[in-house]
């Protein structure tokens, strides 16, 4: 039954990954196609005062130039524009919509022409002047302004009394900054023209029939006039969950033109995105002398647009890893003149348990205590926010394995007690923690007579392994050899499917295949029985499985027959099925995933360069669908925490209101010399309450905790606490 | 000067060896390698993520040595021999590396993988790593964002194993 399923099943995408067939939105030929470049805004905040586009346009070979004077109509309401994604308040962005700027990076004119060359230099020859306001882009200058907009949890008991009275107190802010997620694909939509006004677009995003509603709704088209398609998504990370605008720009010049229209936008462009906010974390943490807490406060303030408002659950997490009797937690925006941030990897998750993690640390040292020790202590068998015991929860077994895979009982506690030659050796560890979600998606099975089955769903595969997961399953619920199941994702007239993100689409993806191969499977029980003579015409056909091309009894002693006799005899050349998953409403437990993160750091004190020499992450998210590209998803969420440790800011120059290293020289993301031991181990969580397959979701539980593992290691090796991320090592020769 | 901003620059012929396919083709003295590639010939299989040799998606092989084809004018290129990832298998049989890579799950999304691929048969062409410290130093000029670069060296060091 299960051939596939929980195996090290090698991508099923990747022969196609490594040869280059593999197409990605930006790649799709089409007629006669044009290419559109943007010129974007170079001030935060005012009006358009002049756009002089008659020199750009007598450029040879350049077509046209849109700007919000001249194009075609876009929807004038906010719900138009309102995406799946989209924010509750606000009113999103739109492109070329009228001569507002709003954010540094807007963009303002599509130049449009026969080939790219030609209006990326025909884009230099738009001429703009602005009637500049007075704006404000710094969160720390700002910070009074700062207004509530969440409680993510409700307060228990009274944290501030507790805090004045508690032995030991721990409190300080960490500073999250800004981050870009820079997938290695360039944002682009190749928009091809069908003609009768119909569309194809091909973009770069985390869910299609997001953005085929999306663009039905800003171009008043029809549900079958457009089409959004999108194979393969180089990396995304949260960036594509809501319709971006180069999708908006070059729709809007294939509608202009009637001619299809690819539009890519360039590096620097990209930071005119959505990003991670800049955060300021303040924890607030007060303890017994033994290490039990008696409060925990923790208070977000983050950037957000003037525009709309973004924010993430920040601060609960406490909630639900350790047990105190008083605790609150407030998410407060701070709106300044940018675009509006957007989910990154663990939105939320990747900061404020970053900020949690390090004053557990630092509480951990107040108290001469183990930081696992404190850790244990505190260990929460409740979500303390709804009072609700977990599905499965086994972080204690995390601790366990991750510290005797990291030889954590040869750590000498004080700081600066551990060398390598001239290196001082640092080991942190931290607790990590997500949510194990599932959404409604629907899927579609074509079983054929030759014993192939066609699996389809909208759903995206971003690198997350999609693809292989759901062609696992099949194959499995199927009694299919892998080989004989192809698989079609992410193209908006597949069955329904959300964005991909929050790591709830291999659960949901694998129990929608489940469902379709179970109708599957009783409609061919169905034909077995009332076959002329059949074997199996006693059958109880709620009690087969399909295995090795037949269907068997699920009586050891029972008849099988083959499928494709079944099909053969009843005149079938096609079974069709489609399924919307369907999960118990449950609202008696918490779903999470939780790991435990344990780092090594070497630090050169005379130059301040620090290296992240080993990680092991011990993961506890249900069952593992499969573990070679699970391993794959953990292993790049901890580079992504290296990243956020020690590499990465979105820098921007308050002055003239621009981020100053928009490409990724400047910008720092790990490369392969930054990056050494990485080991990842999945704790064994059996799970039946969740969910039939007892799956959880892999892509953000990688990265949480990361950074502030890295954090107290550089603190044990250094003695310096640095709460302001990244740790550059100018923090450090301080 | 508004006079001198209308003109586009004359189109140069070109030969190309691509694949071991000869092409021939007219370019304007702008146009990248890489552009040239993907845009005019179809071979998307190269990648453009970031245009300015900060990325390494781009990497080809041109003359056996790895280079970023989006720093390289097509029109510095005539004559030259130019490898894409859509060369290295033959007779549909994959490269040692692309096989290696599979195997290793060395990517996920896929967008740096034609770079990796190409960057490390040019490593291997160099002979310069012995072992995955330095395998790790040279292969750095090439991102993956999804961080898959254990898994990389692992690929490397299998075909650098049984090459």
């Amino acid at each position: 039954m299960n051939a596939y399923v929980g195996t090290p099943t090698s991508r099923v995408d990747g022969r196609a990954k490594v040869t280059g067939a593999a197409k990605y939105a930006g790649e799709f030929a089409a007629d006669r196609l044009l290419h559109g470049f943007v010129v974007a805004a170079t001030i935060p905040r005012g009006r358009i005062a002049r756009l002089d586009t008659s020199e750009a346009l007598r450029v040879e070979g350049v077509v046209d130039v849109l700007t919000h004077a001249h194009r075609p109509p876009l929807a004038d309401k906010d719900e138009a524009w309102k995406d799946e994604v989209a924010p509750e308040k606000g009113s999103p962005f739109r492109p070329l919509y009228d001569d507002r700027i709003n954010f540094n990076g807007q963009p303002i004119a599509l130049v449009v022409a026969e080939d790219w060359e030609t209006a990326k230099f025909a884009a230099t020859r738009v001429r703009v002047e602005y009637d500049q306001e007075a704006f404000a882009t710094d969160l720390e200058s700002e910070r009074g302004k700062a207004a509530r907009v969440d409680q993510p949890h409700k307060p228990r008991g009274d944290a501030a009394a507790a805090l004045t009275r508690a032995a030991v107190q721990h409190e300080a802010d960490y500073v999250m900054p800004s981050e870009h997620h820079n997938p290695m694909e360039l944002y682009a939509t190749t928009a091809v023209w069908d003609g009768n006004g119909k569309l194809t677009v091909y973009d770069k995003t985390q869910g299609v029939q997001n953005v085929q509603k999306f663009l039905c709704s800003v171009f008043g088209r029809k549900r079958d006039d457009i089409r959004v398609v999108s194979p393969y998504v180089g990396g995304a990370f949260g960036s594509g969950l809501r319709p971006q605008y180069q999708v908006v720009l070059a729709t809007l010049a294939a509608v202009a033109l009637k001619r299809s229209v690819r539009v890519v936008l360039t590096r620097r462009q990209m930071y005119g995105l959505g990003y991670r906010p800049m955060t300021i974390e303040h924890v607030a943490l007060g303890a017994s002398p033994d290490g039990t807490l008696d409060a925990v406060t923790h208070e977000a303030i983050a950037v957000t647009s003037r525009f709309e408002d973004f924010s993430r659950n920040d601060t609960g997490w406490a909630d639900q890893l350790y047990k105190s009797p008083n605790s609150r937690f407030s998410h407060k925006l701070v709106e300044l003149d940018v675009s509006t941030p957007c989910d990154m990897r663990a939105p939320g998750a990747a900061t404020g348990v970053c900020a949690l993690e390090c004053a557990m640390d630092e509480l951990a040292v107040a108290l001469k205590l183990d930081p696992i020790e404190l850790r244990l202590k505190c260990y929460s068998e409740r979500d303390q926010s709804e009072d609700l015991p977990y599905t499965s929860k086994q972080l204690r077994q995390c601790y366990a394995r991750g510290a005797e895979a990291f030889g954590w009982d040869r750590r000498t506690p004080a700081p600066r007690s551990m060398h390598d030659g001239k290196d001082l050796v640092g080991w942190g560890m931290a607790t990590g923690v997500w949510e194990a979600l599932q959404m409604p998606v629907a899927v579609r099975i074509v079983l054929t007579a030759n014993g192939h089955a066609e699996v389809s769903c909208a759903a995206s595969d971003i690198g997350t392994g999609t693809y292989t997961i759901v062609a696992q399953v099949a194959a499995d619920a199927l009694g299919l050899p892998i080989e004989n199941i192809s698989v079609r994702l992410a193209d908006s007239t597949l069955p329904q499917a959300p964005v991909e993100g929050g790591s709830w689409m291999a659960a949901s993806s694998a129990h929608a295949v489940l469902g379709a191969a179970e109708d599957i499977r009783q409609e061919l029980a169905r034909l077995a029985k009332a076959l002329p003579g059949s074997q199996l015409a006693d059958l109880d056909a709620t009690k087969v499985t399909l295995v090795d091309g037949m269907i068997a009894s699920n009586d050891p002693n029972g008849a099988a027959v083959s499928i494709a006799d079944v099909m053969r005899h009843s005149k079938l050349e096609r079974i069709e099925k489609e399924k919307l998953n369907q999960f118990a409403e449950d609202k008696s437990h918490a779903r999470n995933t939780h790991s435990a993160v344990f780092a090594e750091v070497k630090v050169d004190e005379q130059l301040g360069v620090i290296r992240v020499t080993r990680v092991v992450s011990a993961v506890a998210a249900g069952r593992i669908l499969n573990t070679k590209t699970g391993r794959s998803q953990i292993m790049g969420g901890v580079v992504w925490g290296i990243g956020m440790a020690l590499h990465e800011e979105t820098m921007m120059d308050h002055r003239f209101g621009r981020i100053m290293n928009a490409d990724i020289a400047e910008y720092h993301v790990p490369v392969n010399a930054d990056i050494h031991d990485i080991d990842v181990i999945f704790v064994d969580e059996p799970d039946d309450r969740i969910n039939r397959l007892g799956v959880k979701g892999l892509g953000e539980i990688g990265i949480v905790g990361v950074p502030a593992a890295i954090a107290n290691a550089v603190y044990h090796a250094t003695g310096k606490r640095v709460r302001r991320f990244p740790i550059t090592l100018d923090k450090l020769l301080d | 000067m508004a006079d001198l901003t209308d003109q586009i620059p004359e189109r140069i012929p070109i030969n190309l060896v691509v694949n071991g396919a000869r092409r021939t083709l007219e370019v304007a003295p702008w146009t990248t390698l890489l552009d040239a590639l993907r845009d005019r010939l179809e071979l998307t299989g190269t990648k453009k993520g970031c245009d300015h040799g900060q990325c390494g998606a781009c990497t080809v092989l041109i003359d056996g040595r790895r280079v970023n084809s989006c720093l390289t004018l097509a029109v510095m290129k005539d004559g030259a021999e130019i490898t894409t990832i859509e060369g290295l298998a033959r007779d549909g049989m994959l490269h040692p590396l692309q096989q290696a890579f599979i195997d290793h799950d060395a990517f996920q999304c896929g967008y740096c993988t034609p770079g990796q691929i190409c960057s490390a048969a040019g490593l291997l062409a160099e002979g310069r790593a012995r072992d995955a410290d330095e395998i790790r130093e040279l292969m750095s000029g090439n991102l993956c964002r999804c961080g898959a670069y254990p898994n990389i060296v692992a690929a490397i060091e299998q075909a650098m194993s049984r090459s």
